[in-house]
């Protein structure tokens, strides 16, 4: 019987099976305790976390191709994410906006217009910001699958962009990684300005309901998001370890180790980078388009330069360069942050003085930063290494 | 000019004011073996970086092949691309990769991201990957990483990947640099052999080793050609021994 490339692949590369597989049992297992579809062990507040947490991993997974394997340290992934989670919420609140003006206009004496639509549409949404027109950049938030399309195109373009700039002028190492420091503070400073069309400060908000789908209840809606997140999730980790595996995979490593020999040897370095850069902002957007609908609200301090920074040492906590790294850096780093933090952790009491959590996560996770980085430099992911010695080439 | 692969037309380069490179011009021949000596700031390695790319000359230009392709405004991947191959004084193999990986990344085959995203090995790669293994006595090793090879055995996988470009011309920079009596001999028989098939321009700062590839000898000083000729007539010449050899 002939195999067929994807067979041989998954055989030549079995962690991309088992990955599949804890990935499966996992959402079995939260679908199974989920109080939609369950027994309802696991609240819906938790099935969200979960669900961004996937996300997390996706962008991650995306951050451990540019910077693991292409050697590109960018600092500004979070701005494509945060970019995806926007044009996701336009359609969103556009959608949901315009559903809640029909309604309240049933009952209307005479029927409304479609300019009184509009305009009432408008208002509510802009009315936060002082306006009620519709800034050009919604022209197509009322049709969903240019929204979605959107989600590729606007977070692609501007990594296109920006890469071209950057890598034709051959800037590298820790230049280029603060050019996209400051690529994601343009940006979200931009945001911040009350006439950028996407409501300033305010954020697009509301972004768990789902137009039209009100009878649905949240606790149904965050299992959809939280499959979807984990397909997602699934489906990214397959093509990245496809890419990685490929020869552009042998290519992009030998970029990272040694770029000038790469281009002796006939590679144009900076085609290579600009495709693996904005496949990866790709991916980091399309995280994001599932991350927001399951926080609810986003605002430009989502694309604030500290994010990228955060992802950036999941990745290096994880261990860079094996996928599975930067899934589990991710995943243990933001849930244990989002423990931390949320209160829930119980306070230790040392007496003198009283170790609140909340407010010393940061050290604790700068401090874990800088072990890892003395002590293990690959990461959580090294120690499976040693593990599976042996086994890999 | 029939013949000639490479011809170097008085190309001049300064950096930040220091003439670097001081109309400079060079001719070799398709199947040539050339050395370059100079001392140390002759421009031996800027000589080397504008023919493949690196640098850009102020003026002059660099004419390629028969078709008579200028080279001056075209990027290092082009002119690999082109048949131009280059290898560096220390090796440099991409040490997270295998003996073979390597290999594959050099061969002589479309370089577009899509096209390496999509590739596979054919019959005839696989066989000039175990070809050239053979040959630099690494088809042991095919598997190792190689970073895990010795010194020399990096300095082979590297002229293996030059071998597996296939180029036209060959650029090697200090080939023998830190080598014992019995690799230099050895480097300079493996010089030779490639010779035959392929130009090659060696620069070398040792004179016996020089001697021992029996080739004609360009002497560089201060941006430019001093001497040109055997071995034993460049040595002859006054200037050369003022500025070179009487050190």
């Amino acid at each position: 019987m002939m195999k067929s490339p994807l067979m041989k692949f998954l055989n030549r590369n079995p962690s991309v099976l088992i990955f599949l597989l804890i990935l499966s049992v996992f959402t079995i297992l939260i679908t199974i305790g989920s109080e939609a579809f369950g027994f309802g062990f696991i609240s819906t507040s938790l099935v969200k976390i979960l669900g961004k947490t996937l996300c997390f991993c996706l962008v991650a997974i995306s951050m451990d191709l540019v910077w693991g394997y292409c050697g590109i340290l960018s600092l500004g992934h979070f701005a494509f994410f945060g970019l995806g989670g926007y044009m996701i919420g336009m359609w969103l609140m556009y959608e949901r906006t315009r559903l809640i003006v029909l309604e309240a206009g049933k009952n209307a004496e005479l029927p409304m217009t479609v300019q009184e639509i509009q305009n009432s549409i408008g208002s509510q949404i802009f009315g936060v910001v002082g306006g009620s027109e519709f800034p050009i950049i919604w022209t197509f938030s009322n049709f969903l699958w240019v929204q979605l399309l959107l989600i590729v195109f606007i977070p692609g373009l501007l990594a296109l962009i920006f890469g071209w700039l950057a890598f034709r002028s051959r800037v590298t190492g820790v230049y280029l990684s603060i050019l996209t420091q400051a690529m994601t503070l343009a940006l979200a400073l931009y945001l911040f300005q009350n006439d950028s069309g996407l409501r300033g400060n305010n954020g697009l908000s509301g972004l768990q309901n789902l137009p039209g789908l009100e009878d649905i209840s949240q606790s149904v809606i965050s299992m959809w998001f939280f499959w979807g997140s984990a397909l997602a999730l699934g489906l990214g980790y397959l093509f990245v370890k496809l890419i990685v595996e490929s020869k552009l995979g042998n290519v992009i490593r030998g970029i990272r180790d040694n770029e000038q020999r790469m281009r002796f040897l006939g590679y144009n370095v900076e085609i290579y980078k600009l495709f693996i850069f904005t496949f990866t902002a790709i991916i980091a957007a399309i995280a994001g388009a599932l991350y927001y609908p399951q926080a609810g609200i986003i605002n430009p301090a989502e694309l604030a330069p500290i994010a990228s920074i955060y992802l950036a040492v999941w990745v290096a906590i994880g261990g860079r360069g094996r996928i599975y790294g930067a899934v589990i850096g991710a995943g243990v780093v933001s849930l244990l942050s989002s423990w931390l933090t949320g209160g829930q952790a119980p306070n230790i009491s040392l007496g003198f003085i009283e170790l609140k959590w909340v407010d010393w996560w940061l050290v604790l996770l700068g401090i874990s930063f800088v072990l890892v980085t003395l002590y293990a430099p690959k990461g959580i992911g090294g120690l499976f290494d040693k593990l599976t010695k042996g086994a890999r080439k | 000019m029939s013949g000639a692969l490479l011809e170097v037309n008085a190309i001049s380069v300064s950096f930040d004011g220091f003439k670097a490179i001081n109309n400079l011009s060079f001719n070799i021949n398709c199947g040539e073996l050339r050395a370059i000596i100079g001392p140390n700031g002759a421009g031996k390695t800027t000589f080397m970086d504008i023919i493949t790319g690196k640098t850009r000359p102020d003026s002059g230009d660099v004419i390629w092949g028969n078709k008579n392709i200028s080279l001056i405004q075209k990027s290092e991947s082009e002119i690999a691309n082109l048949g131009i191959g280059r290898k560096f004084q220390k090796p440099t193999v991409f040490e997270h990769q295998s003996v073979m990986e390597n290999l594959i990344m050099a061969l002589k085959n479309k370089r577009s991201p899509w096209s390496v995203l999509f590739y596979k090995p054919n019959a005839s790669d696989n066989n000039k990957v175990i070809s050239v293994a053979s040959g630099i006595g690494l088809f042991d090793y095919l598997d190792k990483l190689a970073g895990e090879l010795s010194h020399g055995q990096k300095q082979w996988l590297e002229i293996g990947m030059l071998l597996a470009q296939e180029p036209q011309l060959l650029l090697v920079d200090e080939p023998a640099a830190g080598m014992t009596f019995e690799e230099r001999k050895h480097t300079a028989f493996l010089l030779k052999k490639l010779a035959k098939s392929r130009a090659v321009i060696v620069v070398e700062h040792d004179m016996e080793f020089i001697r021992s590839l029996n080739c004609k000898v360009t002497v560089l000083h201060e941006g430019s050609v001093l001497a040109e000729g055997t071995l034993d007539h460049v040595i002859k010449n006054q200037t050369v021994i003022d500025v070179y050899l009487g050190r």
